[in-house]
């Protein structure tokens, strides 16, 4: 065991990735290995960081989480592919936190923005900010990144596992290796006996291993039979929320609902009269209520009198605009990394365009409020949750308790959904705070549905003005200006890191777009932090798909062109070129209906390119007597490689009603410092009978394989506000649409 | 109080108006039924009482007493499920798969009462359940795929 421990800890998953020496950060740090985190108990083999096969099964050590977007099952199909075994033979285990699941495509993403140009510079800066990444040990399932991080790693651990295996039958039953096989997790044979894999341990690690040729794939690319759908059809998947451990007891928080805000005093004596309250505990911001049973606690909680003290951000939701209206200046640039032609000659004179633009603030809102349990023992901690960041939450509570990180254990439970909400762990740092104060008992800490969205760390607000001008019925200029608080600064302050350098999120899904407009330039703004802010699916796209797309649907109007005609001519990317292609053949387009041709019935069209993703769409509306009703959407995306057909579709549809019901009627907007939306009664988003058919497209023209979990957000509201303004002429300027026309 | 839930009695000591999602989920550990909003906005906690569906984040446990209470895990099982969760294993429903309990007991509730629900009242029907994932698409299949399967029986 010793021996394959040492190969193991060569890993090569990690040691293939080329860092380039010489930039900062501390290279030998970068260089020198980290750990393999799964150590071999008696009886195990482990092969790979990722694969661990035991006389138990096998066990598929996947560190993305799976938030309802089937990373679980997306993975184990990729070992799968190379490994042999059958979907329903894999065991997917989070893993602990470790350094070694660092996510490459998450840095990747990042270098892009950083510098764009090709060559030796990008790889510098790629190394680079895949060094600080992996100095942070960043294990963060994000960014759409999952399949794109793993499509290689996962099938390369599969078919080392594989021929480790096989070698080993080779060696101990006297065959030659060429006349093994293996299917169904079994090594067979040439007399046909079956092996299986779980009977077999201590292998040396037979390394580089080449994949297969996709046209051997059996599971890529084809339908499936997601692995976890069986446990969701009938009650009997776990989640965070519904976790026990021995001795637990039911926890809530009263936090300040302005969020930040200090306690200045409180009175719990009636609450701690109630039945099943065991204790009253102060904590950041507010107060630990500790019960027998959570509606206990949460009755508690609406029986304490508190006083709050404000927030650090401004108090009404109009001061948030003027703070973003404020930021257009040189001094709050934080980058321009498009400038193309000759802008301000071109808008020097003539007849020019202007427009404003408006995102509001939005919840997160996963249906599973969020949760944790701890328990604080002497000298370790254990933590059950639903995370995207393991390993901070390992860092965090190693802070808050004094205790070792290594004596810090965090296991990742199944999460009813996130859209980013899990990339925040201040649930944790409350259900630790309580933990404390009362050590040695588990704290499983449940929050109403009102304390999780009013403290749901909501999306960017955001701001653009577009400028731009047309001639000879094209579009001739875009000068396009966003303003937004830095989403990075904010999260990542909540990390005790800062984020250096421009924060490429404030002009994400704009500045990178596959338009050629003769003179065209993308300014970002960074606007002052105002409340706290967090990663909302697609992130910054999530904004500025809408403002670049609306802007250019008003300059094409100028131009009198058809808006997937012009969009068409002035494609620069031959990816985004089908993609167009794709969804103008689906929807059969001829124009944009509507009052152009005195129907009722209008379309609109758009494509955002995000987290590498071309996403193009097309949105039909009726304008109807009951209101604006979403007939149809169809939808190309092209990613590189669909690697399950109908998780891919699933996903996609999600994606897009996810974001058409927060571009209809949702927003969180604040009034005395607290967000005056803390239910779903206010902030409802898509109900299923305002859902449109949705057809969808995947395209596998590029080579890179992309991840499918954001692209479909950002296209969709400017396709839809492009639909509403062919029915009746109205340009929507500002989400959520419903401030200016009804829907059904 | 005594609850009968899923064919079995229980006898539990808890306030005439705790609500009955939280009799199932802290006092019998019955946690297929979810927890999502607390003000009967979402739907995820939709249980049977008399096969009818309700919402049992607003439903007292004193209000129960006496009903035939039915939960995701009474309705069907791993091994021998319902037509509805047949249904919704066939067209891959489920993503983050929080909400599906109560869909699928909503779709349950709604298959018992009409067998040949048209789109509208399928729609009608099942509105009042969230799914922030946006699995509507797929939702709506399974119910017309279950009511096509109950037909056949």
């Amino acid at each position: 065991m010793g021996r394959m421990n040492t190969i193991a800890r060569r890993t090569f998953l990690i040691g293939s990735v080329a860092v380039v020496g010489g930039v900062a950060f501390g290279v030998y740090t970068v260089r020198k290995p980290h750990e393999n985190p799964l150590t071999a108990g008696a009886g195990e083999a482990v092969l790979t960081p990722y694969v661990k096969i035991t006389s138990d099964g096998i066990i598929l050590i996947t560190p993305r989480a799976d938030s309802g977007q089937g990373v679980y099952h997306v993975q184990a199909a990729l070992i799968a592919e190379e490994l042999d075994v059958d979907l329903d033979q894999i065991k997917a285990d989070p893993g602990p936190p470790s350094p070694a699941y660092w996510n490459t495509a998450l840095a990747a993403e990042a270098a892009e923005f950083l510098v764009p140009a090709a060559g030796m510079m990008q790889d510098m800066a790629e190394s680079a900010v895949n060094s600080v990444m992996k100095v942070m040990g960043l294990q963060i399932t994000g960014g759409s990144t999952t399949v794109p991080d793993q499509f290689e790693k996962l099938r390369l651990a599969g078919a080392s596992a594989r021929e480790t295996i096989k070698a080993l039958v080779a060696e101990r039953e006297g065959v030659a290796l060429a006349d093994l096989t293996t299917a169904s997790g079994n090594v067979i044979l040439p007399d046909g006996q079956k092996i299986p894999y779980t009977d077999l341990a201590g292998a040396e690690v037979v390394q580089d291993v080449p994949l297969r040729d996709p046209s051997q794939w059996r599971y890529i690319g084809r339908p499936m039979q997601r692995i976890d759908m069986l446990a969701k059809s009938t009650g009997t998947q776990e989640y965070g929320i519904d976790a026990s451990v021995d001795g637990m007891v039911h926890a809530t928080v009263l936090i300040n609902p302005a969020q930040g805000g200090g306690m200045r005093g409180y009175d719990a004596s009636e609450a701690l009269a109630m039945r099943g309250v065991k204790a009253v505990v102060p904590i950041t911001g507010g107060l630990g209520i500790v019960a027998d049973n959570t509606w206990r606690a949460f009755r508690a909680a609406q029986a304490i009198n508190v006083t709050w003290e404000d927030p650090s951000f401004p108090l009404e939701q109009a001061e948030h605009w003027a703070a973003l209206e404020a930021a257009f200046t040189s001094e709050a640039q934080d980058s321009q990394k498009r400038n193309d032609g000759d802008v301000e000659t071109t808008l020097g004179d003539g007849e020019i365009l202007t427009a404003e633009y408006r995102a509001p603030y939005l919840a997160h809102a996963p249906l599973e409020p969020i949760n944790a349990i701890v328990r604080v023992d002497g000298d370790r901690a254990e933590v059950w949750t639903g995370t995207q960041i393991p390993r901070f939450i390992q860092a965090n509570v190693s802070r808050i308790t004094g205790i070792p990180a290594d004596k810090v254990t965090v296991h990742v439970l199944m999460m009813g959904g996130s859209f980013g909400h899990r990339l925040e762990d201040e649930v944790v740092k409350q259900a630790t705070e309580i933990a404390m104060q009362m050590k040695g008992t588990p704290v499983k800490l449940t929050l109403s549905r009102e304390e999780d969205m009013l403290h749901d760390f909501p999306r960017q607000i955001a701001m653009a003005r577009m400028r731009g001008k047309v001639a000879n019925g094209q579009v001739e200029a875009l000068d396009l200006g966003i303003a937004m608080p830095s989403v990075m600064a904010s999260q990542l302050s909540r990390q005790n890191h800062s984020a250096p350098g421009p924060d490429s999120q404030i002009v994400a899904g704009a500045w990178d777009q596959p338009f050629a407009i003769p003179h065209q330039r993308v300014t970002g703004y960074r606007a002052q932090q105002l409340a706290p802010i967090s990663s909302w699916r697609s992130v910054g796209a999530s904004s500025n798909g809408f403002f670049y797309n609306a802007a250019l649907d008003e300059l094409i109007e100028a131009a009198g062109a058809d808006p997937l005609d012009e969009r068409l001519r002035l494609c620069s990317d031959p990816l985004a070129r089908q993609a167009l292609e794709a969804v103008a053949e689906m929807s059969d387009w001829s124009g944009i209906g509507g009052l152009a041709n005195g129907s009722k019935t209008g379309r609109g069209v758009a494509l955002t390119k995000s987290f590498g993703v071309h996403c193009a769409q097309v949105i039909e509306v009726t304008d109807s007597d009951a209101g604006i009703r979403i007939d149809n959407v169809w939808v190309a995306a092209e990613v590189g490689r669909v690697v399950d057909p109908v998780n891919f579709e699933n996903l996609v549809q999600g994606g897009v009603i996810y974001a058409l019901g927060h571009a209809m009627n949702s927003e969180i907007t604040y009034a005395g410092g607290v967000a005056e939306q803390s239910n779903f009664d206010l902030n409802p988003g898509m109900r299923l009978h305002q859902c449109p058919n949705i057809f969808v497209r995947g395209l596998e023209n590029g080579d890179r394989v992309l991840g499918i979990g954001e692209p479909p957000v950002p296209p969709a509201a400017p396709a839809l506000a492009g639909a509403i303004w062919a029915v009746t002429g109205m340009r929507l300027r500002e989400m959520p649409f419903n401030k200016s026309v009804s829907f059904v | 109080m005594q609850l009968r839930i899923n064919g079995t009695r229980h006898e539990v000591d808890v306030e005439e108006d705790m609500p009955l999602l939280w009799v199932l989920r802290d006092e019998l550990g019955l946690t297929g039924t979810k927890f999502g909003c607390g003000i009967a906005q979402c739907g995820a906690c939709t249980v049977h009482l008399d096969g009818v569906a309700v919402r049992s984040c607003q439903t007292w446990a004193i209000d129960a007493e006496g009903a035939e209470i039915t939960t995701i895990e009474g309705l069907g099982t791993p091994d021998l499920r319902h037509a509805v969760q047949e249904a919704w294993l066939a067209e891959q429903v489920a993503q983050c798969g929080y909400c599906q309990s109560g869909q699928i007991m909503q779709a349950a509730s709604l298959l018992a009462e009409n067998p040949h629900p048209t789109d509208q009242e399928i729609d009608d029907a099942m509105s009042g359940n969230l799914c922030r994932c946006g699995t509507y698409p797929r939702i709506r299949a399974a119910v017309r795929r279950a009511a096509a399967a109950m037909q056949e029986g």
